[in-house]
This record gives structure tokens, sequence and C-alpha cells, in this order.
């Protein structure tokens, strides 16, 4: 999967999206490749994993070959303007004018494809930003099942939409990129819980029916260990309130915790059956914020998996 | 605190929220619970993977309110005197009912809709479902059908984006681009103003033509339907602001979720509307046992060693979730000041059916 140009992780929200893309990002700079990994909901949560002040709209280094860029669509808008224009004074124009600014803030769908189109720009061997070197591996922090979807559709509808000129071929090539699975690989990040696991199955079956693309590989977060067997559970539940207070405390929150390992393992393998792509678990860190030691657990349970 | 009391009197309820904290499944156990209190609610989503048919027991929703099933409400404990209905938007088919609504006549409909552009925007794009979401929301207030809307919000890039998206529209559609691309699709360039020109010319470079020509009649077409969008965008900004309306937000006691509640809170009284109050979902309750040598040697004495072990390991963890929810929600509290919260604690499955909503609903409305 590293060894892709683009790594687009997608998910169900809340499933973890930043965490394994920040682990990803960990496990790929450690094995000497030139990383970076980009956000695109403007929250700067990996650099503030990193423990550093926000990246913005520049390549910020958080570790040795790992640099994080936070893409936001305004930014993003008027780089491709300018490049486009090849003047900045012409672009000055377009920028300054208030019709341009209506329409480009509210055309559907222009903050993606020019998302995409900078996450496109990052994962080119020829960079078009002048001075910067190239990335072996980009990560992109995707937005949840729909809207990701939404961001590797929008190359495709701006394609169809100018059907001739640069904005046609433009979309054409980041649309050829992403649609290529030697380039790029799209990757779902899952949770063992009901929707989520929905989610992931409809991800794959939409990618495939509405974009002819699929799913290089299923990330499972937050996976608990199985502490108790059946036998265990067994002997606890025999016990039948014997105990102080505590120990009584103690029986019920094993047995509640036996109960969730099971649900998980059950929702593992409606996971396994329900989809094509190959299924990697990773461990459930008890964590309060995005942090940097549990992200390089992380990151050696993902090279290891992957 | 029962959410009952909290949206009394109120005709729409927003939950809003970042994505993965429930909002989904409280939308629909609020929706629930007023129904079955005896109001006639009706909980609309937009959300394509269809969790909210699932969490309903519906086969599958479409662009109209369906009925839930009273029996199944009835069976899942949740029976009452009111009635459920439930919707996912599709954003196709509600788009184009707004274009046969606003369009003058059948040519001016058939323009818009056969529109290469407006055909793949309309189909393709996530920013046109919060609009969807907003305007199937207006129509079912004006509509007067029911006497509380719920609306579970889309997961957006940023935040309260789908707040403001039929100004945006609006915007969009806004009379100086209208005249701007009319003015150069039907004129030429040299009939306008110099500005305009040099600016038509510069676009027409960035863009390539065919694209300008399509936009231009697709502004066209639009034209004549421009005030009808712009005052229905009016409309809906005021029902948000209204006092029949509030705002819920939906969070987890996870950091990320927390944070990004405190940003929604924030920004809702930036943007003066009416914030209800905070739903904290799955919240771990606190453990008061503590893993101590007293209570694993009384644990060992009651499942030996090995077991025993575990389990007074399983009691820490569980200690240390409970401790973590805890500081998350204080801080959010604290950003809150008195703005009321209602604590919905980790049940033991997922909740995904209508027996779920029911469980959740003992915390909600305050029963348990």
């Amino acid at each position: 999967m590293l060894d892709r140009r683009l790594v687009v992780v997608t998910g169900k929200g809340g499933v973890g999206k930043t965490t394994v893309a920040a682990a990803m990002g960990l496990a790929a700079a450690r094995a000497g490749k030139r990383t970076v990994i980009c956000e695109v909901a403007e929250q700067e949560r990996i650099t503030q994993a990193f423990g550093l002040p926000a990246a913005g709209f520049r390549e910020t280094e958080v570790a040795p070959r790992l640099h994080a860029f936070s893409i936001n669509p305004e930014d993003a808008k008027q780089e491709w303007v300018r490049r486009q224009l090849h003047s900045g004074a012409l672009s000055a124009l377009l920028s300054g004018s208030r019709i341009f600014q209506y329409l480009t803030a509210a055309a559907p769908g222009l903050a993606e494809v020019v998302t995409i189109g900078k996450v496109w720009e990052l994962a080119q061997l020829e960079r078009r930003t002048a001075g910067s070197a190239p990335y072996d591996l980009t990560i992109v922090d995707a937005p949840a099942t729909g809207n990701g979807l939404a961001l590797l559709r929008a190359p495709r509808t701006y394609a169809d939409i100018a059907k001739v000129g640069p904005i046609r071929r433009h979309a054409s090539a980041i649309d050829s990129f992403i649609s290529d699975p030697s380039c790029t690989a799209i990757v779902a990040v899952a949770i063992l819980e009901e929707m989520p696991v929905n989610e992931t199955i409809d991800l794959e079956g939409r990618l495939r029916d509405e974009l002819g693309m699929g799913l290089s590989g299923i990330l499972v977060n937050g996976v608990l260990t199985e502490r108790f067997s059946a036998k265990e559970a067994k002997a606890i539940e025999a016990l039948e309130g014997a105990g102080s207070a505590p120990a009584r405390e103690a029986l019920a929150a094993a047995l509640t915790a036996r109960i969730r390992t099971r649900s998980q393992r059950s929702q593992l393998a409606r996971l396994r059956r329900g989809t094509g792509a190959p299924v990697a678990t990773l461990p459930f860190v008890l964590r309060r914020e995005l942090e940097r030691k549990d992200l390089e657990t992380l990151s050696h349970e993902l090279e290891r998996k992957l | 605190m029962s959410v009952a009391k909290l949206i009394r009197r109120k005709e729409v309820v927003i939950c809003a929220g970042s994505g993965g904290v429930g909002k989904t499944t409280t939308s629909a156990a609020i929706a629930a619970g007023m129904a079955q209190r005896g109001k006639r609610v009706a909980v609309l989503t937009i959300d394509p993977a269809r969790r909210l048919a699932d969490s309903l027991g519906l086969p599958e929703l479409g662009n109209e309110e369906r009925q839930v099933d009273a029996r199944r409400l009835e069976a899942a404990g949740l029976g009452g005197a009111g009635e459920l209905w439930a919707m996912t938007l599709d954003a196709e088919r509600t788009f184009d009912d707004l274009v046969d609504a606003h369009a003058p006549d059948a040519e001016t409909r058939d323009a818009v809709l056969s529109n290469p552009i407006y055909r793949e925007l309309s189909r393709a794009v996530a920013g046109s479902q919060d609009y969807m979401a907003m305007e199937k929301l207006h129509e079912l207030h004006q509509d007067g059908r029911y006497d509380l809307l719920v609306l579970d919000t889309p997961p957006t890039r940023n935040a309260l984006d789908f707040l403001d998206a039929p100004a945006r529209l609006s915007r969009f559609i806004d009379s100086r681009s209208l005249q701007f691309f009319r003015a150069g699709s039907r004129a030429g360039l040299g009939l306008l103003g110099k500005g305009t020109a040099a600016l038509f010319s510069v676009m027409k470079r960035a863009t390539g033509v065919d694209l300008l020509q399509d936009l231009a009649s697709f502004f066209n077409a639009f034209g004549d339907m421009s005030e009808g969008f712009r005052e229905r965008a009016r409309r809906v900004d005021a029902l948000l602001g209204d006092s029949r309306t509030t705002f819920l937000l939906v969070t987890s006691p996870r950091a990320a979720s927390i944070t990004e509640a405190a940003y929604f809170s924030h920004k809702l009284r930036d943007l003066d509307l009416p914030f209800g109050g905070v739903v904290v979902n799955r919240v771990r309750e606190q453990v008061t046992a503590r893993p101590t040598p007293k209570l694993e040697s009384e644990l060992a004495g009651l499942l030996g060693h090995k077991l025993a072990g575990k389990v007074a390991r399983n009691l820490d963890d569980e200690v240390r979730l409970a401790e973590r929810d805890a500081r998350n929600i204080g801080l959010l509290r604290d950003e809150l000041g008195r703005r009321p919260m209602i604590a919905v604690p980790e049940l033991p499955g997922d909740v995904h059916d209508l027996a779920g909503l029911a469980a959740m609903n003992a915390y909600l409305f305050g029963d348990a």
C-alpha cells in the first residue's frame, strides 16, 4: 500500500482517520520515504499531535522525512488560478473580482476539485510548486465517506462539464491518477460497530459502482483485546453476585468487556464477509489526544500488518 | 434534564455535530421520544449511507416522509399517541422538484433540467445536499403537517457549512453574475464594459470556452428563477434564527469531538442562532471501585490469581476511560457555561434499532 504515490484515507466520521493517516505517515517515513500528510478539514490535528504550530498551506516537516500540509480551498483555488494563467497580474485581477469570488465560493464541488488538485500536485514526481522536492508518498486524511467520495468524484465531474480546454485537461489528469490503482490506494478506516461496518461495505460498493474504483484495504481501528475466554466468563458469571461491592463492580465490568469484545468479533466477521478488500486490524489505544508516542506504537503495528 | 423540556414549544430541532458522534441515532431517538409523547414528528436525514433507515427498521427511505409502523414502535416500548415519520433526502430528486416549482414555464424548466452543468452539479456534488436539507426543512415547516421536525445534519467539511448553503446558492445565481454571463453569451465581448471584457477573456483563458458557454446558458436558464431562490434563501435563514427553532449539539466524550463541539457552540453564538444545549453520547459511567491490592486478593480468593489479575487490569482500564470522559466533559461544560447538557451513557450494545433508541431515550428524556 505504501508503494503507491498517493494513499487516500477515508471512512465514517469518528473512526480515527487522522490517527491512521498519521501512523501510516510515520511508518512510511521510517522506511525512508519522503512523505507528506495532507489534512483537508482545516483542523491541523497532525501538527498538533507532533507538538508543532499549525502548518497551514505550507509543507512543514514534523518528523524526519515526514511533512504535514493543510489544504484550505481558498488557497488551493488561488494557487490553481495562478498556475492556469501563468500570470500573477491576471490572477490578481480575477481574485479581486467580486463576480469571480461569488461564483467560485458558491460553485458546487469547486472546493473539492481544487483540494484534490492540490493533493495530486503534491503527489507528482515533477512538482509544479517552484523549488519543492518531490515526495515518495502523499497521504491524504480525506473527509468522511460521502464527502470523501465527492472529493474523488470531483475531477471527473469537472472534466465532464468542461469537455475541452485547460480545466478538462487538468481534471482528467487528476482523475486518471486517482483512478489508477498502481498510483493511488484508497483505504477505508473502520471501527467494529454496526454503522461504521455498514458504511464501509457501502463505501466499497459505491466506489465500484459510481467511480469504478476499488478499495486497496480496510484498516480496522480500536480493536479490543479479548481478555476473557468463554470459560473465564462462565466462572465470573457463576459467582452470581458474590463478594464486596467493589468486587461486584469489577466483575460486572469484566462481563461488560466480554460483551464488547464478542460484539466486535461478530462485526469483524460481518465486515470480512461484506467486503472484498484485505482487512487489517489495529489495537485500541486509550488516549486523551492524538499523541506522538501512541502514533509511534500504531505505526509499528501498521508496518507489521501492511 | 430532559430533551422534552429543552425543546418544549419548538417546531424545529437541528442536531449538529462532527461525524461519528451519533447525530443520526440521537435525531431518531428524539423524534421517537416526542412522537411517544403525543407529537406528530418527522425526522429528516440526508445521509446517503441510509443509517437512519437502518435505525428505524425501514427497508428504504425515499424523498417523501414515511410513517414508522406504530406496531413496531409499540413493540420497542416506544408506543404513544403521536406519529413518527422519517425520510432521507435524495438530493437530485429534490433539486429537480425545486426547479420544477420555480420555473416560470415548461421551456425554462426543460432548459435547466437538460443543461449539462445542472445535471452534473445537482447529481454529483456534496454541497447541493446541504442546500436540499435546508430547503426540505423549510418546505415541511411551511406545510404545517408536523408538530415537530428533527433534522439530522450532513457531515460537512466545515462545521456549520450547511447552514450557509441557501445563501451561497443565492449568491451563486446572484443577478450580478447572471448579468455578466448573459451579457457574455449574448452580446459578445465588444459590448461589455472594459473591465468586464478583460475579466471575461481571463476567465475564458482559465477555464476553456465550452465551459463558459455552458455556464452562460445555465445562468440564462436559471435567470428567471433567481428571485425565487433568493426569496427562499431568505426564508430559510429566517427559519433558522426563529425562536421556534433550536440547535442541539451532539458530541461524544472523545477529545476531538469535544473540541469541535466547543467550536460549534461559539459559532452558533456568533451567528446568533438559537442554541438549546448539548447531548453527550456514549459516556463511560464512573466506576467507584479501584484495582487495589485488597480488591485483587479478594478476587483471587473467588477466581484464582490469574483471572483475578485480568479482572483487575480490566477494571483499571474502565477507571481510566471513565476518567478521560469525565475530564473531557468537564472541559466542555466550562465552555458552555449554564447551557444544559444531557449525558447518555455507553450502552452495552450498538444503538441501531428501535429498541436501542428506546434505551437511549431513558437518558435523553430523563425517565431512567
